[in-house]
């Protein structure tokens, strides 16, 4: 497999990454080398095999249902550029 | 997904367009909030309302190395509604990521499932009407699947000139995304599915169906048809928040496609977005690109497993869902109808069974539709609200029965306890509104009435249905507590007419 000047364009948009038209062709090389890399897992036969989810044979993790968080706004708008009364501030979006 | 039709086309179900019929075919995806004090994957809680921000975990708010954990209890509820929708349960799901980029997406992924949701085809059997006859047309609509997902947050743009404002207090409750097959083909049969579903999620418990407080929302997919032909292109519309208006924007929107077709041109596959106050749909702007979620497999989670014993007893604890609930009512002497309208909400039917309980289930069923269902209508009050108990209603009916009271004072009864409250024994006693059957008393109030009107004695001779005018001045002389059988066969037998 490998990726085309169009394909990196559009995956780093669909990424919000900022690509200049320099950097793509540079890109383009260096990520069909790593997809040549992976394609060396092509080799092995996984017929039959059922994908690996986890190291060790284990369980999904639950909770029981409780209300053990929240009721801190403060800390979780901390780091946002603007707030207003523990809301987020963001540019306007709308349809 | 394949699509299949499932449906014949009806004549009574088209549309008549300036060039023919069409047909429009509906299929409905309902985000359902489940019902949990906490949130799909954290501990931060799911109450509706709540200060900006205040019931947010690190998790929600998508914190570098924060990792989700599951709520058991979310995945007890989705399996629950499984069960009610009669469909397949999956022992083995698989939650993926959905990346896309919102700002009220924290994560810049939403997680839900992909390719193995945790239920898998069911079946909803909805009563559509009834039409004018008072008949119901049974269909069944078939789900395609059940899967649980997060809750974006919200977003408001109307506080500031250049700014929106996020609020995070529901990103992360979990959803139930419940996707239809494309089964539907009029708007009333959609709204019909969209009533019994949340009927059933919440005789259910496992969402409280609020659509206006968005604990429901329904998107709507339409394309129209000349029947017989291949289904069309469709249109999404987006976050319906009421049955109504799921009705309304069908209607819209199938004739908006009716007429561009009818022009001769073609329907763009789009999103649109309804507008209850004009009352029609329209395009949300074009995506400058076709969504491209790229789903895999999200790392941070292991596949959901549980056991088929689970499932079981899940199963065996389930509630009598409307479906039996009705067919039980049915058995019971009562009309489609009538069974229809008691089993629409569990705590109808719960009253309506505390009413009928020992007593004859058609005359509680008409006291129940009729008078308080009637009441609370006219009072804009839900069952909830009844200022008459079960208990009182169920002494009403007893009154009548026993022949205490006619079924005309029985009605004064109700709006006095409707009113004032109190026992309705004490207070017939109080009031003496006793019916009489004291054969001496209402004999004595046929023969002042035959008494002072002896014109009317002359005129019945010839026309015996007079004698109806009669049972009518005896009822009125005696407060209307005469029993009416009595008084009826001694104004015959004074005035010699024959049975």
């Amino acid at each position: 497999m490998s990726v085309d000047l169009d394909t990196v364009k559009r995956v780093a948009r669909l990424a919000r990454i900022a690509v200049t038209e320099e950097d793509v062709s540079a890109l383009t090389g260096k990520l069909n080398s790593i997809l040549g890399f992976v394609e060396h897992l092509d080799e092995v036969d996984v017929s039959g095999v059922e994908p690996m989810t986890s190291v060790i044979p284990m369980e999904m993790k639950k909770r029981i249902d409780e209300v053990t968080d929240g009721g801190k706004a403060a800390d979780i708008v901390a780091n946002a550029p603007a707030t207003e009364d523990n809301f987020f501030l963001v540019p306007k979006v709308v349809e | 997904m394949t699509l299949i039709d499932t449906r014949t086309p009806e004549p009574k179900r088209l549309i008549p367009g300036a060039t023919g019929d069409w047909e429009v075919i509906i299929g409905m995806e309902v985000h359902a909030q489940v019902v949990s004090q906490s949130k799909l994957f954290s501990g931060a809680s799911t109450a509706f309302g709540g200060a900006p921000n205040d019931h947010v975990s690190l998790v929600d708010a998508a914190m570098p190395g924060m990792l989700p954990v599951i709520n058991a209890e979310c995945v007890r509820q989705a399996v629950r509604t499984g069960l009610g929708l009669k469909a397949q349960i999956n022992l083995k799901s698989v939650f993926d990521r959905k990346n896309y980029f919102y700002p009220d997406l924290p994560q810049g992924y939403q997680i839900s499932q992909f390719k193995q949701p945790i239920v898998g085809e069911g079946i909803v059997t909805v009563a559509v009407g009834p039409d004018k006859q008072g008949n119901f047309e049974s269909i069944e609509v078939g789900v395609e699947r059940l899967h649980l997902e997060q809750d974006a947050g919200k977003s408001m743009h109307d506080q500031h000139p250049t700014m929106s404002y996020v609020d995070l207090n529901r990103s992360g409750v979990a959803l139930m995304e419940i996707v239809s097959k494309p089964d539907m083909r009029s708007s009333d049969e959609a709204k019909a599915y969209l009533t019994k579903l949340r009927s059933i999620l919440r005789y259910l418990g496992t969402c409280d169906g609020n659509m206006d407080e968005g604990s429901m929302r329904a998107d709507v997919n339409v394309s129209v048809r000349r029947p017989g032909e291949p289904f069309g292109t469709r249109c999404e519309i987006k976050n319906v928040n009421s049955i109504r208006f799921v009705g309304q924007a069908i209607e819209y929107e199938a004739r908006r496609q009716i007429a561009i077709l009818e022009d001769g041109g073609s329907i763009d596959q789009e999103t649109r977005l309804f507008d209850p106050g004009k009352g029609e749909t329209r395009s949300m702007r074009s995506k400058e690109e076709a969504h491209d979620y790229r789903y895999f497999p999200d790392p941070d989670l292991l596949p959901l497993e549980f056991t088929q014993a689970f499932v079981d007893e899940l199963a065996a604890d389930l509630p009598e869902l409307p479906d039996e609930k009705k067919a039980r009512f049915m058995a019971m002497g009562l009309s489609e109808y009538d069974a229809s309208i008691l089993v629409s909400e569990r705590a109808i039917a719960d009253y309506f069974e505390k009413v009928a309980d020992g007593r004859d289930g058609k005359a509680a069923a008409n006291w129940v539709i009729n008078d308080l269902l009637g009441a609370l209508n006219k009072a804009g009050k839900g069952i909830d609200e009844t200022p008459v108990s079960p208990a009182q209603l169920g002494a009403v009916i007893d009154l009548i029965k026993d022949g205490t009271i006619s079924g005309k004072i029985a009605k004064d009864l109700f709006e006095i306890v409707w009113n004032e409250g109190g026992d309705p024994k004490a207070i017939v006693e109080d009031r003496g509104m006793k019916q009489v059957t004291d054969t001496g008393a209402i004999e004595t109030a046929v023969d002042e009435v035959i008494a002072a009107n002896p014109d009317k004695v002359e005129q019945v001779k010839a026309k015996p249905t007079m004698a109806g005018w009669f049972v009518g001045q005896v009822m009125k002389a005696t407060g209307g507590k005469a029993n009416p059988q009595a008084v009826q066969a001694l104004v015959k037998a004074k005035l010699g007419i024959e049975e």
